[in-house]
């Protein structure tokens, strides 16, 4: 094959004549030795890192462990879930009705949603947090009736309308649904012109589009920021330890103040947290891939398929991508 | 097809001149100070086809979007079926619409537009039958059919399940078709359809178009193939600086333009 080219009619190659198979490229592969340099060093970092850690006399190991399962923990991380879930899940309906007002032609509407967002994006999370939490000095009672009359449907005291938790709640719900709202903001901008005309010429009113057109587009580009917020709210929700809600870091700093294993718990927390956001980066996943669709010609497979595809067909799919690759 | 004005008189009719589909009067329309529509008035008889041709700029996409209040006219008046497009007269005023009943108006009236806008998280079928479930509240399964029935009326009905990513051109500006036919609307309004195509797939689109006009859908047609307005059109009409140069049967305005602006810009596209 190779001498029936080189020997062959019409114009002969300029360079010199090699009897090498055009099909396969023999050569060295490059070589990458500051790639094994650095990780050798990072290596020998991270080994004595882990030793001195291990052999320091300040860190009480059997603390950890005793405490890494203690119900007490367990119930702070219950309350920190739950928490993000509901604080997650109620400020992103406020943050998707928010940005709908932003960009509706009501002025009313977008004067509003402008205000909230200025004041609540405005002032700290921990501000936010304390003020809630007593708002009792501000409102000792909280009624309901008619405005500049006496007559009041009801009227209640403030702290048992707003105990700690749901201060707590309040404060990061109202906190996020700011920031929701700009990044579904965001998302809607970024759905084109002409899905809304395609919308509109068939009909759609303008709330059955946002639902059934403007928004499934959105989410493709709401969601990486979103599960970034999810984990900030996972990890704000320790600042509740100022009202006293009796989530992780709250229980933990209880538990040092009595054995004054500070160091202990905090590592003890600290895996937790770790543990949770690793988590939640699962679903994130599954709902990029999910509002994904149509975007791609193909969806990429989930990392069970591919850990099953590896299990199952190693030997058969390198055969199969080598026939592939064949012409 | 008959000749413009004189279409498909019902027998019923007294006199030869029917009542037409959609009637522009006087339509202005400005963009910050720069008036694209500078007065156009044109009627389309039931069943007839009109084309809309003329150089880029000469404000035909915007009258075309004007039918069906996408864009909102400075003045004139659009009707369609006999009711004002995106306005309701009651007694001698005339009221602002609001969306919900602009959306009723606007199921009457189908669209197609030049870069397809199907909805890209949907498959085609859904494309189709969102709408009609949607909006006209027919059943799912009713709606089904008739999508699978319309996809196959457009030569698709083996990609129902694709979604557009996975369509070729050609394929999406016809199931744009068959959204809009799902709507059973009485005016068909095509913007440049084909513009966005590749040359061989602009055949299979025009065939689809083609097959309505000849079915006696009414259709109004912004396009640069002039092929297609010489065979399938009932009336030409040659907009250029916002105003309507010329208008007649194909045979008229194609081989016989009057009017030196049309002269050149036919002699420049053909």
């Amino acid at each position: 094959m190779p001498q029936a080219t080189l020997t062959g009619p019409g114009p002969a190659p300029a360079g010199p004549a090699l009897e090498i198979d055009p099909d396969d490229i023999v050569a060295v592969p490059l070589r990458h030795p500051w790639r094994w340099i650095l990780a050798v060093f990072l290596l020998i970092g991270f080994v004595s890192l882990g030793i001195s850690l291990w052999q320091n006399e300040n860190i009480d190991h059997p603390t950890i462990t005793e405490f890494i399962f203690n119900p007490r923990i367990l119930s702070g991380v219950v309350l920190t879930v739950v928490l993000t879930v509901v604080a997650m899940l109620v400020s992103t309906v406020l943050g998707v009705l928010l940005a709908v007002m932003r960009l509706s032609n009501n002025p009313v509407m977008n004067t509003l949603a402008w205000l909230y967002v200025w004041a609540f994006r405005g002032t700290p999370l921990l501000i936010q947090i304390v003020f809630w939490g007593y708002l009792g000095l501000l409102y000792s009672q909280i009624s309901m009736g008619i405005p500049f009359t006496d007559f009041t449907i009801f009227s209640i005291d403030t702290n048992t309308l707003i105990p700690a938790l749901t201060a707590g709640l309040l404060a990061l719900t109202l906190n996020q649904a700011a920031y929701s709202a700009e990044i579904v903001r965001s998302g809607m901008l970024s759905v084109d012109e002409g899905q809304y005309e395609a919308a509109y010429s068939v009909g759609m009113s303008p709330v059955f589009t946002l639902f059934k057109v403007v928004l499934p587009q959105a989410m493709r580009v709401i969601i990486p920021p979103m599960g970034n917020e999810t984990i900030s709210m996972l990890k704000n929700t320790s600042l509740l330890s100022v009202i006293a809600v009796l989530e992780l870091y709250t229980v933990a700093t209880q538990i040092s103040s009595q054995n004054l294993r500070q160091v202990e718990l905090l590592l003890v927390v600290s895996c937790w947290y770790l543990f949770l956001t690793s988590v939640l980066s699962i679903p994130q996943y599954y709902l990029e891939r999910y509002y994904g669709r149509g975007k791609a010609r193909s969806l990429p497979p989930t990392p069970f398929q591919r850990l099953r595809a590896v299990l199952r067909h190693t030997p058969i799919n390198t055969h199969r991508t080598d026939s592939q690759d064949a012409p | 097809m008959t000749g413009a004005g004189q279409a498909i008189s019902t027998p019923t009719a007294t006199h030869t001149t029917v009542e037409p589909l959609l009637s522009a009067l006087k339509v202005r329309k400005s963009y910050g100070g720069v008036e694209v529509l500078k007065g156009i008035s044109l009627a389309v008889n039931p069943g007839q086809v009109m084309c809309l041709l003329g150089p880029s700029g000469s404000g035909k996409s915007t009258f075309l979007r004007c039918i069906n209040h996408l864009e909102r006219i400075d003045g004139g008046r659009i009707s369609v079926g006999g009711e004002l497009v995106g306005y309701a007269q009651r007694g001698d005023r005339i009221f602002e619409m609001n969306s919900r009943e602009v959306a009723r108006q606007r199921r009457g009236i189908g669209m197609v537009f030049q870069r397809f806008n199907l909805f890209p998280h949907m498959t085609a079928l859904e494309n189709i039958t969102a709408a009609p479930i949607g909006v006209r509240r027919i059943s799912r399964q009713r709606a089904k059919d008739r999508g699978l029935e319309l996809l196959d009326r457009v030569g698709l009905a083996s990609l129902a399940q694709s979604y557009p990513a996975q369509l070729s051109g050609g394929q999406q500006q016809r199931v744009a078709i068959a959204r809009a036919l799902a709507m059973d609307p009485q005016l068909l309004l095509f913007d440049e359809p084909t513009s966005a195509l590749d040359p061989e797939l602009v055949g299979d689109v025009l065939d689809v178009m083609r097959t309505l006009a000849a079915d006696g859908m009414t259709m109004v047609v912004v396009t640069h193939e002039i092929g297609f307005a010489r065979g399938a059109a009932d009336v030409v009409v040659f907009m250029d600086g916002g105003v309507v140069v010329e208008s007649g049967p194909p045979a008229e305005v194609l081989e016989n333009p009057q009017s030196p602006r049309t002269r050149a810009f036919l002699d420049s596209v053909m």
